[in-house]
């Protein structure tokens, strides 16, 4: 089986739906010609020509707004926004049109869209080109938001987002894209939306991340018994799986990219404490970023979680 | 009834100087050979610290990097055409326009070392931070051309673009606002042709950006980017309209990107040589270096301290950036608000 990184299974999984179904088409800045600026949409041109590979002014607005229209008369299009810092725009089209066409129509009309954009630290980019803003995403409700952590997963993910009849938001971390490679099969396979997946088993505490920051934690429960979850899709999220862990392990640490405030973790830690406050030995944890304007470059390395604040927090929940 | 014409109009673009050096003297605007001389100095110090800092990244010392190699003539002609009350709002690409406006090089070198603080202007140089989010600071240019107008200012308003930001909501929305209240701004695109790999013809079917000035009632016109007595005379008459009140007008500079988009690119995946190739010889400094060298202002002498000059202008940036001492990470918690909150300072503590 090859051995692929993020962006090489990402392709894949875009190349494999686009010979399946004549319906899936690719449009956005740079990803026709250029194969995407992280040249994830690389050799889809050549293959599928410009009418499914669509090289699109450069509009954010009308890259998601002109998705929208194209997904209600029935194509599946997979639209690139270059960065996730880029794609405010459009949010007024992802949070007033897509997220919401399926209840305006009463189900006359859906909206199977997919929406990648990059995300996150790691690469020292130049400003918006870092923040993790998926918490805004998870705030629309008709909007599913996916985080995949691995090569195998992001395949398996984008295709189960493209088959899915909802707009799914599919953040791809920009630190992972070529950190890791694993085997990933060619050919149909899925992973299904709306399920966690637990990575690791264990009994002293439980741990939720998602993204590039499943990695950061995985470094730090080395020598832990840490139950360690990666999200994968954070709306809806797959409740069962994290309450059925913490009432096992009773300590939870969540560990997010963004600013704490607002964060998604946010969220799971308010579910948990609803639904599981009485298994918990402790407080919920959340370790995320510092609540600041994400700084360029020079400061980049202070603003997000690393392994030893992950440890920290760990350390203070086992306290209890 | 039969159908009727209810208006026509035209579109204007403006040469003064070809390739050749050869300028036409009745469109000639009124510099001094000094000026002339200062022009050329500055466009090639604008070019030595571009190469310079191409250098720097490749050498990792600085990070990502978007040259103006090429755009020159877009940058100095329009950026000293502009006097110091007025405001500049600049997309990411307009180095050339901070030198001119003598903002100090290292400073450049500094932000794209990924440092804030080289973006921190002196007192009374109005220059609003780059702009990253493409065409988003149009309607910024439009809000401070409504205070200037509300304040009575002598004062103007320049907004620097891409042929890609025209694209945007942001710009239609900028353009028609400064066009619907007449307000004292000047929006420069610098169409170098290319969107990182999405050439012009894939932002407009429209033959020209400036002709978009048309629907927004305002004036509008095409200048020969490479070109600096075309785009320095545009500016000046587009400024002089906004101070008396005439309202805005786009300058769709007609220029090219030399380099790569970023250091982040490789333009040969996407772009042909010969292309590069003929714009080459459209060059912005070769064209006025052989205009001043029939006018007496040019010899291999003065090219050479010219040079020795840039060079040294840059290597002190080079090594002044290289000295600063890096930021305070307690900074990204003392800008992000007036004062800490609460949680700020807990997460401080904790730093
Ligand atoms: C809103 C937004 N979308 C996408 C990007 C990514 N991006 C940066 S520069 C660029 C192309 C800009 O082209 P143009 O406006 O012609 O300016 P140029 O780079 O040629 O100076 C793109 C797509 C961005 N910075 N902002
Ligand atoms: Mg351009």
């Amino acid at each position: 089986m090859p051995k692929l990184n993020m962006v090489q299974a990402i392709n894949l999984a875009l190349k494999e739906e686009m010979q399946r179904d004549k319906d899936v088409v690719v449009l956005g800045e740079d990803v026709g010609r250029d194969g995407g600026v992280f040249r994830i949409t690389e050799g889809l041109l050549a293959q599928f020509g410009p009418d499914r590979v669509v090289d699109t002014p450069l509009a954010e607005s009308v890259i998601v707004g002109a998705s929208i229209g194209m997904a209600v008369y029935g194509l599946k299009p997979v639209a690139e926004v270059q960065f996730e810092g880029f794609i405010y725009p459009a949010v007024d089209q992802i949070s007033n049109h897509a997220s919401r066409i399926r209840s305006r129509s009463r189900g006359r009309h859906t909206v199977p869209l997919v929406i990648r954009t990059p995300y996150g630290v790691g690469i020292k980019a130049p400003e918006h080109h870092s923040e993790s803003c998926e918490a805004i995403f998870c705030h629309m409700p008709g909007i599913k938001v996916v985080m995949p952590a691995s090569p195998y997963y992001a395949k398996g993910l984008l295709i189960s987002s493209i088959r899915d009849p909802d707009p799914v938001i599919f953040l791809e971390s920009t630190r992972l894209y070529r950190l890791l490679r694993e085997e990933v099969p060619e050919g149909e396979y899925t992973v299904p939306l709306e399920k966690a997946r637990v990575v690791q088993e264990g009994k002293d505490v439980t741990i939720i991340s998602w993204g590039f920051m499943l990695h950061r934690t995985l470094e730090a429960v080395e020598d832990i018994d840490a139950e360690v979850i990666d999200l994968m899709t954070l709306n809806p999220f797959d409740e069962e799986t994290v309450y059925q862990s913490v009432k096992k392990t009773g300590r939870v640490v969540i560990v997010n990219e963004a600013p704490k405030t607002g964060s998604f973790g946010s969220e799971i830690s308010a579910s948990i404490a609803e639904s599981a406050m009485l298994y918990l030995k402790g407080p919920i944890l959340r370790v995320a970023s510092c609540d600041v304007v994400l700084p360029l470059p020079k400061l980049e390395d202070y603003y997000a979680p690393t392994a030893e604040r992950i440890k920290k927090a760990i350390s203070e929940v086992m306290k209890y | 009834m039969p159908e009727k014409i209810l208006d026509s109009f035209t579109v204007k673009r403006l040469d003064i100087l070809d390739e050749k050096g050869n300028a036409d003297e009745a469109l000639m605007p009124s510099i001094s050979n000094e000026d002339i001389r200062r022009f050329y100095e500055m466009m090639l110090l604008a070019r030595t610290f571009d190469q310079r800092a191409l250098n720097l990244q490749r050498e990792g010392r600085i990070g990502t990097y978007a040259s103006i190699f090429g755009q020159e003539a877009s940058q100095i002609g329009s950026a000293l055409a502009l006097e110091r009350t007025d405001w500049v709002f600049p997309s990411f690409r307009e180095n050339g326009v901070y030198i001119a406006l003598g903002h100090p090089p290292y400073k450049i070198l500094q932000y794209w070392g990924g440092d804030e603080r080289g973006l921190v202007t002196e007192k009374g140089l109005n220059i609003f931070p780059v702009c990253i989010p493409v065409a988003t600071h149009v309607p910024h240019a439009a809000g401070a051309a409504m205070a200037v107008k509300y304040r009575g200012d002598e004062a103007a308003v320049v907004a620097y673009f891409g042929d890609g930001g025209t694209s945007e909501g942001d710009f239609h929305e900028g353009l028609n606002f400064a066009g619907t209240f007449r307000l004292p701004a000047v929006f420069i695109c610098q169409n170098n042709q290319w969107a990182i790999s999405v050439p012009r013809e894939r932002q407009t079917a429209a033959g020209t950006i400036a002709q978009k000035a048309i629907a927004y009632g305002i004036e509008g016109i095409q200048v020969d980017g490479n070109d600096i007595f075309a785009v320095y005379k545009a500016t000046r008459q587009a400024l002089e309209r906004a101070k008396k009140g005439k309202g805005p007008t786009l300058i769709e500079c007609f220029t090219y990107r030399m380099s790569d988009h970023t250091t982040a690119d490789d333009a040969s995946r996407y772009r042909t040589k010969e292309e590069v190739d003929l714009w080459k010889s459209r060059d912005p400094l070769l064209r006025l270096k052989l205009f001043m060298e029939k006018k007496d202002l040019w010899t291999e002498e003065y090219q050479k301290e010219a040079e020795a000059k840039a060079r040294s202008a840059v290597d002190e940036a080079e090594k002044k950036a290289e000295s600063v001492e890096r930021p305070d990470p307690r900074d990204m918690f003392n800008y992000t608000y007036g004062k800490l909150t609460q949680r700020q300072q807990q997460e401080l503590k904790d730093f």
